[in-house]
């Protein structure tokens, strides 16, 4: 089969996708091939970018592979001490009630070094929305196991997987945090393909969209690819995704209005989901 | 020979590949392969095929931001030995 130039501008098109999004000064970085994190901040970005809140949006970063990236985001950000993001961006929205406020966490820094702050941010209804990053491991320092990695899970120091006896059971953080009355809107997206980045882009836009209507506490969850932290192929990172971290941890909009849904209900909104993606794509994008 | 139409095409940044490969699978058609030429860094970067139909699945799922998705206006036709 003959390959075709993509060194050039190709003539005789538009075009329909960027290299790299808008509020990112450079698509260079030093995350490992296959890394889910830079998915997860596209999303991001883009959101804030289709929204029209560049300018009054202030975000909180916390300690991670991600906070690589803070050299690199065209937007204002605190650099917050391990899980302390949720608390900084409390006081950020407190004295400047008008801007738009997230934090970007990973999930050894929300849900190991700092669980209390997210989830008394979550109960006060803080209008700041949260952005975990969840792939299981501490990625940063080495790959070992966090309180969210699932039982069965490879880590560096869970190699024959996580077990229930001696290392205890994960945390679900989306759905403890949806039984809070302080939050609003709880979801959880992840990037293991095309149709999942697409719908957890949606879920972020909600979780803003909610926190400028003042609701309260947002909180969107992404599951994301460690390939190097669970020693295996960067090519089979997004189905290892799926099936184990995405078995436990089950994608979808946990609490919207208030209402908090059913594992079962999410089951029963995945599958449907994926079969109106994958027909999508078959009929030639996903931004129509 | 027979022939192959492609509605979109993509511009690849290769020097900015890290050979993850995941834009092979989450390519619908399946049109991208990984080639064997290295870039300044070291590792394989994608060759497109013709048949792409710019429904950017593969920028989606770029963790290094390589990919420029277009859409042709008139669908471009490729001639293949069959």
């Amino acid at each position: 089969m003959p390959t075709l130039d993509t060194s050039t501008e190709p003539s005789g098109a538009r075009r329909v996708g960027d290299l790299t999004p808008d509020l990112l000064l450079t698509g260079e970085h030093h995350l490992c091939p296959g890394c889910g994190e830079p998915l997860a901040l596209r999303c991001l970005l883009d959101t804030i970018t289709d929204l029209e809140v560049t300018t009054q949006t202030i975000g909180v970063v916390g300690i991670g592979c991600y906070t690589a990236f803070t050299t690199s985001i065209d937007v204002d950000l605190v650099q917050a001490l391990h899980g302390r993001a949720p608390s900084v961006a409390t006081g950020i929205k407190r004295m400047r009630p008008d801007a738009v406020v997230f934090t970007l966490q990973g999930d050894g820094d929300m849900v190991n070094e700092g669980l209390q702050e997210v989830l008394h941010t979550a109960a006060r209804g803080e209008a700041v929305t949260c952005v975990l990053l969840n792939n299981g491991v501490f990625g940063e320092t080495g790959g070992h196991m966090t309180a969210t990695t699932v039982l069965g899970q490879r880590t560096k120091n869970t190699i024959d997987g996580r077990e229930a006896e001696y290392h205890g059971y994960p945390i679900l953080i989306g759905d403890l945090i949806s039984r809070l009355e302080g939050a609003s809107y709880v979801a959880r997206g992840s990037v293991h393909n095309a149709g999942a980045v697409a719908r957890t882009k949606k879920m972020v836009r909600r979780a803003l969209e909610s926190q400028r209507r003042g609701d309260g506490f947002s909180f969107v969850e992404v599951l994301t690819m460690c390939p190097t932290g669970w020693f295996i192929p960067t090519g089979e990172s997004p189905e290892y995704l799926h099936e184990t971290l995405g078995a436990v941890h089950v994608m979808g909009e946990l609490k919207v209005d208030g209402r908090v849904k059913t594992t079962d209900e999410l089951h029963t909104e995945n599958v449907a989901r994926q079969r109106e993606v994958e027909a999508r794509l078959a009929a030639g994008g996903l931004d129509g | 020979m027979t022939t192959i139409t492609s509605r979109g095409t993509v511009r690849i940044d290769t020097e900015a590949c890290k050979g993850c490969e995941l834009c092979i699978t989450a390519c619908p058609p399946r049109v991208l392969t990984m080639g064997s030429d290295l870039n300044r860094a070291g590792f394989h970067s994608p060759l497109l095929e013709p048949g792409c139909t710019g429904c950017a699945a593969c920028l989606f799922v770029c963790p290094d931001f390589c990919f420029e998705v277009y859409r042709y206006d008139q669908p471009v036709v490729t001639e293949v030995a069959s």
